[in-house]
């Protein structure tokens, strides 16, 4: 297979790229549009009430600090999934830097000017209209161009809730490593940004008439943003289906799901931080989801047999050069020690501890190893610093703590976690560059993201969890000279599911008794 | 006709006007004179309300101000602020037109009434275009006073209205005011800190200090008859100079003993002994005729004093 270059991608998904587009525009768009509506008022209105200033902005301020998955994690349970938790919270960033500018404007008017209007025999309304908006225009609209750039940006988070635009290339190609499809996203999100805030700029160069414009603008912005998602909008389906962008592009994902089993299930691009919750609260009805995940336990989640094996094994295992493993002697036997004390049960339970009884992972770590008789007291060591890495969901925070409290506790090294890095991409490149010593990987993982053997090889190989093992080993020691060391013991690989209750009405107990529901009528 | 009667104000806790009572007639410029602080812009504001009296009334031909409706009031009084106050983003032409479209006039009134008022003020007509920012500080203050005149209302007040200006811009501005034709029927009150501008325009001075009213009269009554130290101590430092600006002709002619000195150099009746001065004392011919006006003011400065 040959690589392709990044006009290649771009031609070739050009169709999902204008949707991706149109839906970014008409997420930015309409939440821009309603966080006007909302921020200007609010602008006039504290510029009123000098009182209510400190504690409105104040509260807009604390809104805008909140970190942008964690708040479209907080519109999951209000608004479900879809357009409208995006648009939520993008208004909500965007309502700062427009209230701001509103109440700095007004309140810079120059005061003789507005004393010299109240004097002349302007009411309040006039005084508001004639003298005080067009002088604040210039710094309303600056707030405007602020808001835009920033829910541009934003807005790419907005496929973890399903409501598409860019974020779906760029966090796809994230998950899957394929940096043409990062840039396929991140170029034009950027371009956009750029086009949005110079649009505004010209709009506001054109002076104190901007008012008049309006009653043409703002039907164009309705317009724009009800074609995008009259063109955008995912048709009804029997059964709501929600996979992550790694799985969307993933052989042993809804490719192979469409090939192997002939099933197209239509599916939205989501967040798997949210899709557990969003499957529970029946804003979705099939995941896709990791097979030790703790939340399958916590929801009460049915995991659908995968009787074409469509999806390889995923054995956990840390990876590491082979230059670092000679550089602190004593980290192979330690980590070592951890081989073979998993199974997918244990496993689970340890991630529902951390999912739904919401026990720090130190806590579970902690107890874990003096379960199975391996923990000791810190030695407090200070020779060299090892660096673990871990990518950003709750199963490699556990075995992170696992590791260190391991390592603190049999060697005299010191350590350092760098967790949460944003996926199998960045963890692997920061690995590469030394940026992190080891990181816990998976198989499956190795085999088709990071090696990407040709489809013979990968069924060779997928056949059993020690072929696959094997040949990841020998592969990475070969092109990269970092080694697999021993499995953990667990198989944490792709899986479907659904809600354990409506699987059992509908009697879908594999794959393909999903695929002839699906068919059916 | 303006009137107050035991007007207060208080700001923190401190009277910033304390129980003044006043009256400014029609055709008449009062000028309320006084150090900054002095509560004369208080005062002045108090009367179109953009400052609320805290006790005593105000009436303007006779209606108390208080029971009318605040934009109906201050539609009808002209105001003249320090700095002009012009709108930034209105041309000039739509600056002078903000009471009239407040009143809904119709276009070619407004227009013409505009026109009138840009020749009456010696502005050039294609200033009506430009923006403020453009202008000079005289040229903004006339555009200022335009404004205030436009819709013909029988009240003009004047806040610090040549504040901003040079001597030499001040001067000229001050002799077009005074023979502006528009303001003959107006009760104008202007308030200044400037000793000079008020006897210039001024046909009544009240002169305030802490909020009160210490003295109110002609321009002569403050010179020749104050009614304690604080008000000769006020005018001491220009004294001389306002004493032959107060004087005219019609007062000195009495002591002079040629019978038709003003006619022999065209003066009118009304000019001033300083002005007559001057110009008789560009002239070296004209020596003699200096002496004897010198004398004559003399003699009438005596009488005055006593």
């Amino acid at each position: 297979m040959t690589q392709q270059n990044l006009w290649q991608f771009i031609t070739e998904q050009h169709e999902k790229l204008l949707t991706q587009v149109t839906q970014h525009l008409a997420l930015t768009f309409l939440s821009l549009l309603l966080a006007i509506i909302v921020g200007v008022p609010l602008g006039i209105l504290i510029a009123r009430k000098r009182k209510l200033s400190s504690p409105v902005l104040g509260f807009a301020g604390i809104l805008q600090t909140i970190p942008s998955i964690a708040l479209l994690g907080f519109m999951i349970p209000a608004f479900g999934i879809g357009a409208t938790p995006a648009i939520v919270a993008l208004l909500i960033y965007a309502l700062l830097p427009i209230i701001r500018n509103t109440f700095t404007g007004i309140t810079g008017v120059n005061q003789a000017v507005i004393e010299s209007a109240k004097a002349m025999g302007m009411n309040r309304k006039q005084l508001l209209f004639k003298v005080e908006l067009p002088l604040a225009m210039p710094v309303i609209i600056a707030g405007v161009r602020t808001a835009a750039v920033i829910n541009v940006g934003v807005a790419t988070l907005a496929s973890f809730v399903a409501a598409g635009g860019l974020g779906e290339f760029i966090f796809g190609g994230i998950s899957l490593n394929n940096t043409n499809m990062i840039l396929a996203g991140a170029i034009p999100a950027a371009l956009l940004a750029i086009i949005l805030d110079q649009t505004i700029a010209v709009l506001q160069k054109s002076g104190y008439q901007v008012f008049r414009y309006l009653k043409f603008i703002v039907p164009i912005f309705l317009l724009i943003t009800g074609v995008g998602y009259l063109l955008t909008s995912v048709k009804e389906n029997k059964l709501k289906a929600g996979f992550t962008p790694e799985f969307m592009g993933r052989q042993d994902g809804d490719l192979g799901l469409r090939s192997v089993y002939g099933l197209n299930a239509n599916p939205k691009v989501v967040n798997d931080a949210v899709m557990y919750k969003a499957a529970f609260e029946k804003d979705l009805d099939l995941i896709s989801g990791y097979s030790t995940d703790g939340r399958i336990k916590a929801f009460d989640l049915y995991v659908l047999d995968d009787d074409k094996k469509i999806f390889p094994p995923y054995f956990a295992a840390p990876i590491i050069k082979t230059k670092t493993l000679q550089k602190f002697p004593s980290l192979e036997e330690t980590l070592n020690l951890l081989s073979g004390k998993f199974n997918d049960a244990v496993m689970t339970d340890l991630n529902y501890r951390s999912d739904y009884l919401h026990q720090t992972p130190e806590k579970i770590a902690k107890d874990f190893l003096i379960k199975t008789n391996l923990f000791k007291v810190s030695r407090n060591g200070n020779t060299a610093t090892v660096k673990i890495g871990s990518k950003i969901f709750g199963e490699q925070y556990i075995l992170t703590q696992i590791y260190k409290m391991l390592i603190e506790g049999y060697t005299d090294y010191k350590v350092e976690t760098k967790t949460g890095l944003g996926g199998t991409k960045i963890c692997f490149d920061a690995l590469i560059n030394d940026a992190i010593d080891f990181y816990p990987e998976y198989t499956g993982t190795g085999l088709l993201v990071l090696l990407k053997p040709t489809e013979k090889t990968i069924k060779e190989v997928s056949q059993s969890a020690d072929m696959t093992y094997q040949y990841v080993d020998s592969e990475f020691r070969k092109q990269y000279g970092i080694q697999w060391l021993k499995p953990l013991g667990f198989n944490n690989s792709y899986a479907l599911m659904m809600r354990r209750k409506q699987a059992e009405e509908l009697k879908i107990k594999s794959i393909s008794d999903l695929k002839k529901y699906w068919d059916s009528k | 006709m303006i009137r107050l009667e035991s007007v207060s104000k208080i700001f923190n806790g401190k009277p910033a006007v304390d129980d003044i009572s006043f009256q400014a007639n029609q055709k008449e410029i009062l000028v309320l004179l006084g150090t900054s602080g002095c509560g004369k812009t208080t005062t002045l504001k108090m009367i179109n309300r953009l400052v609320e009296s805290d006790s005593g009334d105000i009436f303007i031909n006779g209606k108390n101000i208080r029971h009318q409706n605040i934009e109906k009031l201050r539609m009808g009084i002209g105001f003249v602020m320090q700095n002009s106050g012009l709108f930034p983003h209105y041309s000039v032409r739509r600056n002078i037109a903000v009471v009239p479209e407040l009143l809904k006039w119709n276009k070619k009134k407004i227009a013409d009434r505009t026109l009138e008022l840009v020749h009456k003020l010696h502005l050039p007509e294609d200033i009506l275009e430009r923006f403020p920012n453009e202008l000079s500080g005289g040229q903004q203050q006339r555009v200022g006073i335009a404004r205030a005149l436009i819709a013909n209302s029988p009240i003009l007040l004047m806040d610090e209205p040549f504040g901003a200006l040079d001597n030499i811009t001040k001067a000229d501005i001050h002799s077009e005011f005074k023979s502006l034709e528009e303001l003959k029927n107006k009760t104008t009150i202007l308030v200044t800190h400037d000793v000079q501008e008020a006897f210039e325009l001024g046909h009544k001075i009240c002169l305030m200090d802490n909020g009160k009213i210490i003295q109110m009269g002609t321009p002569e009554e403050m010179l020749y008859q104050p009614k304690n130290d604080f008000v000769t101590d006020f005018f001491a430092e220009s004294r001389l100079l306002l004493e032959y600006k107060v004087a005219t002709l019609n007062d000195v002619s009495p002591f002079i003993n040629s019978e038709n000195f003003a006619a022999q150099f065209n003066f009118p009746k009304q000019t001033s002994v300083w002005n007559a001065l001057q110009k008789l004392s560009s002239d070296r011919q004209n020596t003699e005729s200096y002496d004897l006006l010198m004398k004559a003011f003399s003699d009438y400065r005596k009488l005055q004093i006593v």
